[in-house]
């Protein structure tokens, strides 16, 4: 019994640490994103956000001792990829739905 | 624009995303009785993978291999909503009552338990595909 304990409260101390490390992560990447000189910049900085978002919300999940969160890690995952796909669409080529491709 | 560039990794990408993603927004379909999903973030997922797919291969191809106006899926949406709604009518209970039943000897899934409110999300769930992708279509289409 005691085992366990010091188990849930190992776990508990280490995603505390852990979601300090990817808030300041978060908050270095946000200052990339503002301060970044280029539009390419910036793109690349949302997109490792939203990766670090995804970690995020795992902590949390680990951190509330549940599982209902997992669908919401899968589901940023693909909003985001969509997104980088849009926004290099527009960087690269002006229109992110072409009429004709060939 | 007379250079054409190569695409030959997003189209590869796009054709293993896709198919995720059309299963991903399926399970969040089915799974909305009892977790987290339901028919409006299941529709919009589809929506997604389509958009991705108008995204990587243009206007016209895609077009060619989903040959469905997503205006018409609005208001067959509607209808399947309004029409399970009325379903209670022929078992004089009030409008939207809803029900369910145990089946045993369904192939592959063995003993499910079938909802009538299955039916009403699959009507929210083609109204959010309608609406969601006539406009981005619409605005995308913006001469």
């Amino acid at each position: 019994m005691e085992t366990l304990e010091m188990t849930q409260a190992l776990l508990e101390i280490v995603t505390e640490i852990c979601i300090v490390g990817v808030s300041i992560s978060l908050f270095i990447l946000l200052y990339r994103a503002i301060k970044g000189p280029t539009n390419p910049d910036r793109a690349v900085a949302l997109d490792t956000i939203g990766i670090n978002l995804m970690g995020l919300a795992g902590l949390i999940a680990i951190y509330l001792v549940t599982t209902k969160l997992n669908d919401i890690i899968l589901l940023i995952g693909i909003l985001l990829f969509i997104g980088t796909v849009a926004i290099a669409k527009f960087l690269e080529k002006g229109v992110i739905i072409e009429r004709d491709m060939d | 624009m007379s250079m054409r560039t190569n695409d030959l990794i997003l189209r590869t990408t796009t054709i293993l995303i896709a198919f995720i993603l059309l299963a991903f927004s399926v399970y969040l379909f089915i799974a909305g009785h009892n977790a987290p999903g339901g028919g409006f973030i299941g529709g919009l997922m589809t929506a997604a993978a389509v958009v991705l797919m108008y995204m990587t291969y243009g206007f016209e191809s895609v077009k060619k291999i989903i040959p469905i106006n997503f205006r018409y899926l609005i208001p067959v949406g509607l209808l399947t909503a309004v029409l399970t709604g009325m379903g209670s009518f022929l078992y004089n209970e009030p409008f939207l009552s809803q029900t369910f039943a145990h089946f045993s000897h369904i192939p592959i899934l063995g003993e499910v338990e079938l909802a009538t409110a299955l039916l009403f999300d699959l009507g929210v769930y083609l109204t959010v595909v309608g609406i969601t992708l006539t406009i981005i279509l619409s605005i995308a289409n913006d001469q």
